[in-house]
This record gives structure tokens, C-alpha cells and sequence, in this order.
């Protein structure tokens, strides 16, 4: 299972651990190429940079430019990462992912920082929560959501070996570290990191660790809730979802993203389509609001994505 | 290739064939974009058969293989047509184009043509594209050229502007970029729609090289392309030709009308053309 039930106390976000990751693998891949729009400090391909100037490119304020630019070199045999905020990588440049890398089948990895509420005070202009949805939609697109650092750090590798287009949704706040190393991440696989039997909850992203404490105090209240940590969103992995859903007939996704389009959607389909007993359902998401200017964590409690409102979800 | 050793009546015959092989592709499919089309035809067939694209039609993707984006993916006619006439296909399957199951799509498409490098359609993106191939081929330095063609229209799109700005910061100078300028788009012409002029300013002020032709003299097309690559030698700067175009060019009736940006010849219309083309 791999996952660490105790909360630690350790945090690091999941941009830290995608510029470490990408540092290394440049040391072990000479075709990867790095693209970012006047945010390689935030986004953390700054450390790439500085070891491979001559494999990083700039592309300024224009990020239609660098999506479309990133098609043409992984069309000519690269690995190219494109990174800016997740507002303007898959907002600002949808387009361009749709037609220059996802219908050109462009082997290009879209790691895109500052996503949900938890960009924090930059308030709503560049929270985005609807980059799910976006993504998720495009034929043949892989859209991945790491819980912490270090399935952060294999989800970077993995996608690195895989060919095909593919977004990862990082984040800017620091997050605790919920994994051990003998976790295993797989494109389509979802992992189930505790197991219970009256309720399950579904998490992607900042969530799962809130999905964690929810499942403790449920316990401590004779409750068991079972939590499935999906990064790989797209593929969904329907069968690990389903099998628990047959089990509890409980389920409630969690996720720092608008109700509309993004995880819960995945596994409501999933279920309505695959489920062979009566599940009770819920999402739990934004809810159809923009966000607002505040801390990370204050953001996620203002908005109710919380672990005592999974608490309540799961066991009332 | 020097131009003493290019057959420019060979260049000139296989433009012919690609205006003739459009039109009946898009009769066919009665559907398409013929204006578009006959405009570059002079300029692919350069590229193809004037040595200047080094391309193997036995192995597309040949490694020292130069690198064609065309950008003005409307004008799939054509691209297919020169593609097949250069022997990448059977010529004789374009006329499926448009058509369920058929690998002609449309806009250019990569996934199922062999030949092309980059399925394009929506306007803008081609050169930034193309930037991303020569930006490969300076890492792995290569004697790779990088070309591409635009429309006149599609230089309104704001991405073609930031992708100017790109090629001439990372010092493309192994990129050549055609400039198919026929002043006319979808709804009229590009000056009453939005106005491109000063273009030839505009580009220079954006650090690039430019010349401009008559886009339907294979000749002019041989020389600005050997000029883009003496250039190269010493210019840092990304080259682009600015090819003053006719819209429909060689159809006497289709010849600067915007009515003839989209739209299939009937069959009268057909034969007409096919007569004037002979």
C-alpha cells in the first residue's frame, strides 16, 4: 500500500519535487528539453536552467507560442517539458495543446504548477479549477494529479518513458508527504492507500491527505472508510474504483477543482456505467465559485474541502 | 543547387500538375479551399523539385530529411497533390480527399499522411511549429533546413507574432519562412478585414531577413531561396519571404476573388479551369 496513515509533519510541494525531478533527468536524457513562459522560478525549471541552459528555452510571456514550439521539437525527437502556471498552460493555451500537440500526437508533457485554490494570494485570476476539465476532454490526452512529493518524482519519470501527450497538474503550496517508497505509481492505476468497508473516499491532488485524516477520525469514531488516492485521472483506473464501490455502496470524491468536469465526474460515470450494487454518491469539489485571495490552507477550509466534511460525507 | 542546373521548365510543369490535381480534389469532395491552393502551388513545387527540400519518399522520416510546415492547412489540395506527384502515395488516392475513411483530410494531417510533418488547420500555430524543428536541429547540429508557409490571413493571429519574435531570439538562421501573400481571406481583403501593411516593416522590425517576389515566378522563388541561405552564412536572423501572390492564380475566374477562398468548382466550372490549365 505504500502510504503512510500517521500524518507527517514533513511538507514539500509537489513544484519543489518536479524541479528536482527534471534536474536529474536531464542528467540521464540528453532529449529532454524544458520550455517555460517567464516563470522558471516559480515553476522550478529554474534548476534545470542553470545545468542545461543550452536545453532550456525561455519563451517569454507567449505560451500559445511555447505549447505549439514544444510540438514542433518533440515532432523532431525531443522530450520536451512545458511549464508555466496551470491557468495559462492549459487556459491561456488550450488550443494549442488540442491542435499543435494532442492532434499532432506530439510527445509533449505539459507540467503545469499553481494550480486550484491553493496558488493562494494571487486570488482568483490564477487559481484555476477547471484545468481537469480542460485537459481530461482532448482525445488522447494522459491528465495526472500527484498527491505529494514523491509520487511527484515517479509520476516525472514515468511520464518521461511513456510517448504520448500528457498533463500533470502541480502544485505551489507545500503539501505533507502521505507516501513511502514502496509506493508504485502507474499511468491508470488508482491506489488504494487504506482499506475500509463503510464508506470510500476517492481523492486526487491536496485532497488525499485530507481524505487520510477524514478515514482516521472515522476510525476513532468505529467508522471504517477505505481512501483511494487517483493521480492517473485519464486513464481512470474504473476497475480498482468500482470494486470498491460494489463494496461499501459509499462514495465520495475529493478534489481541489470545480464540481464540473473534473475527478468526481470521472468516477460518477465510472460507477453509473460499471457498479453492480446501489452506491450513494457525492462530490465534494468547489463549488461552482471562483476562489479569492488568502492562504493556501484557509482557501481549503473557506471552501469546505476539508477532512471534517468528508468526515461528515462519509459517515453520516 | 546553383540555378544553372535547375530545370525551371520541369518546377513550372509540376506547378501545373498541382493546380489541376487540387481542383479535381476538391470537385470531388465538393468541398475545399481552392484559392488557397493555386496560390502556393509555384512555391511547393520549388521546394520539391527544385532541390530544395531534401525529402525521401521511400523513408519520410529520413533523419537528414529537411522539414516543410505548411501552415495554411486549408491548403491540403495543394499539399497532397505535391506529395504525391514527389511520390510519397499514389496521386491517383487524393481524389478520396474530404471523404469518410480516406487518410486526405481536410486540413493536413501527419498521423495519416505520409510526407507531412505537422497536421495544421488552425491558423497560427505552423510557425511556431516550425520554430521547434529548428530549434532541434541547432541542438543537434545539423546541416537541417527548416521551412515553412504561411498565409497572409493568418499573420492577424497574435501566436504568429510571438513566434516572429521567437525565431529571431533563439537566431533561427536555419529557417525559412514563405509568406503566402494573396490580400485576400475568408471575408474580403486582408486590408479592408486587417490591415498586414507595412509587412515587410513590420517583419524587419521584428530581426528578420526578407525578400520580397513575385510568388508565382519559379525563378524569383529559386533566388530568394539561394539568397535566404547566403544570408545564412553570415546573418543570425530567421529569412521570410514575402511571395506577392494571386489568389486562384492560372483559373482566369477564379483569379482575386474572395468568393473563391472556399468553395468547390462545379462541374462546368471544372471543366473550364482544366481547359484554361492545359
Amino acid at each position: 500500500m505504500g502510504a503512510a496513515i500517521e500524518s507527517s509533519t514533513e511538507k514539500i510541494a509537489t513544484r519543489a519535487a518536479y524541479g528536482k525531478t527534471l534536474l536529474e533527468l536531464g542528467k540521464e536524457n540528453n532529449d529532454i528539453v524544458v520550455l517555460d513562459a517567464d516563470l522558471s522560478g516559480s515553476t522550478q525549471t529554474k534548476h534545470f536552467a542553470k545545468e542545461f541552459p543550452e536545453r532550456f528555452f525561455n519563451m517569454g510571456i507567449a505560451e500559445a507560442n511555447m505549447i505549439s514550439t514544444a510540438a514542433g521539437l518533440a515532432k523532431a525527437g525531443k522530450i520536451p517539458f512545458a511549464s508555466s502556471f496551470a491557468m495559462f498552460a492549459t487556459g491561456r493555451a488550450w488550443e494549442q495543446v488540442r491542435n499543435s500537440v494532442a492532434h499532432n500526437h506530439a510527445n509533449v508533457k505539459i507540467c503545469a504548477t499553481h494550480s486550484g485554490l491553493t496558488v493562494g494570494e494571487d486570488g482568483a485570476s490564477h487559481q484555476i479549477i477547471e484545468d481537469i476539465a480542460l485537459m481530461k476532454a482532448i482525445p488522447g490526452m494522459t491528465v495526472i494529479v500527484p498527491a505529494d512529493s514523491v509520487e511527484t518524482e515517479q509520476v516525472i519519470r514515468t511520464i518521461a518513458e511513456y510517448n504520448g501527450p500528457v498533463y500533470v497538474r502541480l502544485g505551489r503550496a507545500a503539501v505533507p508527504i502521505i507516501h513511502d517508497d514502496s509506493h508504485k505509481f502507474e499511468i491508470g492505476k488508482a491506489n488504494v492507500l487504506k482499506e475500509g468497508t463503510d464508506a470510500t473516499i476517492v481523492a486526487t491532488g491536496v485532497m488525499v491527505s485530507r481524505a487520510l485524516e477524514a478515514a482516521q477520525q472515522a476510525e476513532a469514531q468505529g467508522k471504517s472508510v477505505e481512501v483511494i488516492n487517483v493521480a492517473s485521472i485519464k486513464p481512470l483506473d474504473t476497475e480498482t474504483i468500482i470494486k470498491s464501490a460494489n463494496k461499501t455502496k459509499k462514495v465520495i470524491t475529493a478534489e481541489e477543482h470545480n464540481i464540473w468536469g473534473g475527478l468526481g465526474d470521472s468516477v460518477a460515470s465510472a460507477i453509473l456505467e460499471n457498479a453492480s450494487e446501489k452506491v450513494k454518491f457525492k462530490r465534494l469539489g468547489v463549488n461552482d465559485l471562483f476562489g479569492q485571495s488568502g492562504k493556501a490552507e484557509e482557501l481549503l477550509d473557506h471552501y469546505d474541502l476539508t477532512a471534517e466534511k468528508l468526515l461528515s460525507l462519509a459517515i453520516s | 543547387m546553383s540555378s544553372q542546373t535547375i530545370n525551371f521548365e520541369t518546377i513550372k510543369e509540376k506547378a501545373l500538375q498541382i493546380r489541376i490535381n487540387s481542383l479535381k480534389m476538391i470537385h470531388a469532395a465538393k468541398s475545399g479551399h481552392p484559392g488557397g491552393s493555386l496560390s502556393i502551388a509555384d512555391i511547393l513545387a520549388t521546394l520539391y523539385f527544385g532541390d530544395h527540400l531534401k525529402h525521401n519518399p521511400k523513408d519520410p522520416k529520413a533523419e537528414d530529411r529537411d522539414i516543410l510546415v505548411v501552415s495554411k492547412g486549408h491548403s491540403s489540395p495543394a499539399v497532397y497533390s505535391a506529395l504525391g506527384l514527389a511520390g510519397f502515395f499514389n496521386i491517383e488516392d487524393t481524389i478520396n480527399f474530404r471523404k469518410l475513411g480516406s487518410p486526405f483530410q481536410g486540413h493536413i494531417d501527419c498521423v495519416r499522411v505520409p510526407g507531412v510533418e505537422m497536421s495544421t488547420g488552425s491558423l497560427g500555430h505552423g510557425l511556431s511549429n516550425a520554430n521547434g524543428f529548428a530549434i532541434a536541429a541547432k541542438l543537434d547540429k545539423t546541416k537541417r533546413k527548416v521551412f515553412a508557409v504561411l498565409s497572409d490571413g493568418e499573420l492577424q493571429e497574435g501566436q504568429s507574432w510571438e513566434a516572429f519574435m521567437a525565431a529571431a531570439h533563439f537566431q533561427l538562421n536555419n529557417l525559412v519562412v514563405f509568406i503566402d501573400r494573396n490580400r485576400i481571406q475568408l471575408d474580403g481583403f486582408t486590408e479592408t478585414t486587417m490591415a498586414l501593411n507595412p509587412l515587410e516593416d513590420k517583419l524587419r522590425a521584428f530581426n528578420w531577413n526578407t525578400e520580397v517576389i513575385d510568388g508565382h515566378s519559379v525563378e524569383e522563388i529559386n533566388s530568394a531561396l539561394e539568397k535566404a541561405y547566403k544570408a545564412a552564412e553570415s546573418s543570425d536572423k530567421p529569412f521570410a519571404i514575402i511571395a506577392n501572390t494571386v489568389k486562384g492564380k492560372g483559373v482566369s475566374f477564379m483569379e482575386d476573388q474572395v468568393s473563391w477562398h472556399g468553395v468547390a468548382p462545379k462541374d462546368e466550372d471544372l471543366e473550364k479551369a482544366l481547359e484554361e490549365l492545359k
